[in-house]
């Protein structure tokens, strides 16, 4: 027995960050919204409060803020000739679930992808040759350049407060910024986060052999900031727990603080928790969709939602898990290579490395993501790849703090792991450990990608979503390259000893990596290649709308928070200013 | 979600006090069975003093032994069961977390790589259950004593071999089991006092890790390649 709710002119699956600042421009622009989560509300300011916060057992161990696997997982194969099995719990990526979704744990790491990256297919074939590209990487233009980007990653950096340095204003290049960043309008709203010990040997050290060092940019002010929707938000507080925690500063963005206290109680809007999308309701002769089922998890009973308007707006996995089940747009086949939902998986080839310096106090418990120290000189194309067998790269980040007791002990390698040694060298290198990360890109291969899983099911009977996907050789070589380069600093940091850690040949679903996943609903200019055009919208139902990693047609060097919330004002700014006087497809192709 | 684990915390409390008189009716019959008995007492006895919740006596010898092998007495710390690692670990595996709260269970149960990870039926718990009962299978039949009755020298060779995975378990792989413990008792030793581990902050002051507030906005320029100033270290009970 499904419940028939009254229609609304938009319903939005997924109240993370891309859903709550979607149904908040939505309603400004006068539409009545639901918003629909699968997890519970969060209330910071009753949940997101000292002391109770700083609880690294249950946050990072236990992993409080992630979506139920009980409810539902992925299961995962490294190829198509494997049995995929299910994620019993998280280990390589952690979805969040709850209002706020992943930003309520992110690391806050915000970046822009180069403009390069935007069309990276046709700026390698015009360096390298078309014959360059190897036939098995489907990597594609975006249907986006960064500068029609560029006025919503400014908006974007304004919602969420970000603290950095500007290295390219309107095309005038400054030193201690980012020097290969596209041009930026406007500096960061908030001056860069202050830079950790090891963040600052890093620096000279870079420095010394020729790189170009500068402040990561973090998402969250380093001083009082009133953000675009009016909120006042805290500053950092250099806590050093949060990797997998939420703020209790008010500082890192989250849609549950950076733009719900302003939301919530606009009576065009309506939030429902514990509310799980069953499937998007498509009538594929019409080419529309028509709302949305939904069971209330509370309850166990059925809804349908009918809508004028529905925004996809769930995690990059989740996302395409929705179209593949709701059977909007055509599957994709690695076999032929047609088809595209579940085309262009990637999951960021991120490999890292530790320095240990006798004699340096790093006091690793204080400090931020945001206070290590970056450099880009080999990411995307800014470096020429002729000769070196690989295309793509990544920011190379180095620099000490943030190491909570549990996770955050580092051992030079072949150091026991327990008994009285491994607590000798423990109390040793607490202080002087340094961490590095290479934030490689991944280039999309034939061979990863997701669909439906035959054998297992979620808590309300679907398929499982299935995910097959392992590094490339390009990759690899990328990401050792990567590695090569950040020895240079590294040893002109001259440590007492040091460790770099190449990626394992084979992708491992344990142990944590990096929650980056991008693609499976990606975007492009003509719907034979792509899920959905410039705007987000689908091809296959024009008042259907995706926003998140999901549309990414590749993962460039980068972490995707920043160009997923730029991609998703743009898609706002058309839907307000276009689509809603005048319903259609906005791409003709 | 976060409030439920506050009322989970309240339940283990009460949980607690019940649990003290279901452990000493336990131990009421472990006292017919002299070989248990012996071996709480004699090599452990912290074992013995202790209430537990789910654990039974010959579980709660076995972690005891562990956590003191894994995590010795010597000038830096008191051993991981001074610093309550056993008690942090009964009260995990009788959490949610231990019950399989947030896990997906459905079968069909295959094997899998490595590169796939856990897809054994078994919660937590069972799992540490049935590897507890192989490890001490293990050592029986290797050494002639379960391994909380074991000598020091023999218990790091025990857990050497599991570590490598070349103890050979009855239906379990000893590598798994292995890590499985090691992390539990890191997770024990180092995470905040609420659970029951790191007793008067032992883990904390070892390292220098001065807990809560961690508000460090105003000390970050200062401290700098410079030692902070820490007296006491603070967990969250020092604030609530």
């Amino acid at each position: 027995m499904v419940t028939k709710l009254k229609e609304v002119d938009a319903v939005i699956i997924g109240q993370g960050l891309t859903g709550v600042t979607m149904a908040k421009e939505l309603t400004m622009a006068g539409l009545t919204v639901v918003g629909l989560e699968r997890g519970p509300d969060r209330r910071p300011q009753e949940e997101v409060v000292l002391p109770r916060i700083r609880d690294e057992l249950k946050y990072n161990a236990r992993k409080e803020l992630m979506i139920d696997n009980a409810v539902d997982t992925v299961t995962f194969r490294n190829n198509s000739e494997q049995t995929a099995l299910p994620i019993r719990r998280w280990g390589a990526f952690l979805p969040g679930e709850g209002v706020g979704g992943t930003t309520n744990h992110w690391g806050g790491l915000h970046w822009r992808f180069l403009p390069a990256d935007f069309h990276i297919r046709s700026e390698i074939t015009q360096r390298y040759g078309a014959s360059a590209i190897p036939a098995d990487m489907t990597i594609a233009d975006w249907p986006v350049s960064y500068d029609e980007l560029e006025p919503y990653f400014d908006k974007f950096d304004k919602l969420c407060g970000v603290s950095g340095k500007a290295g390219n204003l309107k095309g005038r290049k400054i030193a201690g910024g980012n020097v290969f960043e596209g041009a930026r309008a406007n500096e960061y709203p908030n001056p860069p986060i202050k830079t950790s010990a090891g963040g600052l040997l890093f620096a000279k050290a870079a420095q010394e052999v020729g790189f170009h060092p500068f402040p990561t940019p973090f998402s969250a002010p380093s001083q009082s900031y009133t953000n675009v929707y009016g909120i006042a938000l805290g500053r950092c507080e250099y806590c050093g727990f949060c990797g997998r925690n939420s703020c209790e500063a008010n500082a890192k963005a989250t849609s549950a603080t950076h733009v719900m206290p302003v939301l919530r109680n606009d009576p065009k809007y309506t939030l429902r928790t514990r509310a799980f999308v069953k499937q998007i309701n498509y009538d594929k002769q019409a080419k529309k969709v028509t709302g949305v089922t939904w069971i209330d998890m509370k309850t166990g009973e059925e809804y349908e939602q009918p809508a004028g308007m529905v925004i996809l707006s769930a995690f990059t996995l989740g996302n395409t898990h929705m179209m593949l089940y709701s059977g909007i747009g055509e599957p994709y086949d690695p076999k032929t290579g047609k088809g595209v939902v579940g085309k262009n998986y990637c999951y960021q080839f991120e490999a890292n490395g530790t320095a240990f310096f006798e004699n340096k106090v790093l006091n690793p418990f204080m400090g931020s993501p945001g206070d290590r120290i970056a450099f880009d000189d080999f990411n995307g194309e800014n470096f020429d790849h002729s000769g070196l067998g690989f295309f793509g790269g990544g920011y190379i980040v180095g620099g000490s703090g943030a190491s909570p007791p549990i996770a955050g002990r580092q051992l030079p390698e072949g150091s026991p792991q327990w008994g009285a040694e491994w607590k000798k060298q423990t109390v040793k290198w607490y202080y002087g450990a340094m961490d590095f990360n290479t934030q490689g890109s991944v280039y999309a291969s034939r061979a990863n990608y997701l669909d439906l899983d035959p054998t297992y099911k979620d808590a309300i009977g679907r398929p499982l979503l299935r995910m097959t996907y392992n590094g490339t050789d390009n990759d690899h070589k990328m990401s050792r390259y990567l590695l090569s380069r950040l020895e240079i600093v590294v040893k002109a940091m001259n440590p007492t000893s040091y460790s770099l850690r190449p990626r394992p040949r084979n992708f491992t679903i344990v142990p944590y990596q990096s929650t980056h996943n991008t693609g499976g609903t990606m975007m492009g200019s003509n719907p034979r290649d792509s899920v959905v055009n410039r705007f987000g919208q689908s091809w296959d139902a024009h008042n259907l709308f995706i926003t998140g990693a999901s549309l990414f047609p590749q993962q460039h060097g980068y972490n995707p928070t920043g160009t997923l919330g730029a991609l998703m004002y743009l898609t706002t700014d058309k839907i307000v200013k276009d689509y809603i006087g005048k319903p259609g497809p906005l791409v003709h192709a | 979600m976060a409030k439920e684990s506050s009322s989970r915390r309240d339940f283990l409390k009460g949980a607690g006090v019940a649990g003290a008189s279901v452990a000493a009716a336990a131990s009421g019959i472990a006292a017919c069975t002299p070989d248990v008995k012996t071996a709480a007492n004699a090599a452990t006895p912290e074992a013995a003093s202790e209430s537990w919740l789910i654990l039974t006596p010959q579980q709660a010898a076995f972690f005891t032994a562990a956590a003191d092998t894994i995590i010795p007495k010597d000038a830096l710390s008191p051993s991981g069961s001074e610093s309550g690692v056993p008690v942090f670990i009964d009260r995990q595996l009788a959490s949610a977390w231990g019950g399989g709260d947030r896990m997906y269970r459905a079968g069909p149960f295959v094997k899998g790589t490595p590169e796939q990870g856990y897809q054994l039926p078994l919660t937590p718990h069972q799992f540490f259950v049935a590897g507890v009962r192989a490890a001490d299978a293990w050592c029986e039949k290797t050494y002639g004593k379960t391994f909380d009755r074991l000598d020091q020298p023999k218990r790091d060779e025990a857990l050497t071999a599991m570590q490598k995975g070349t103890a050979e378990f009855d239906g379990l792989d000893s590598k798994q089991f292995f890590a499985a413990l090691l992390t539990i008792n890191m997770e024990g030793f180092f995470a905040d006092p609420i659970y029951g581990g790191n007793r008067d902050k032992a883990s904390w002051r070892m390292l220098g890790f001065p807990g809560l507030p961690a508000t460090y906005a105003e000390q970050v320029d200062e401290y700098r390649d410079k030692r902070y100033p820490m007296t006491e270290p603070q967990s969250i009970a020092d604030f609530s």
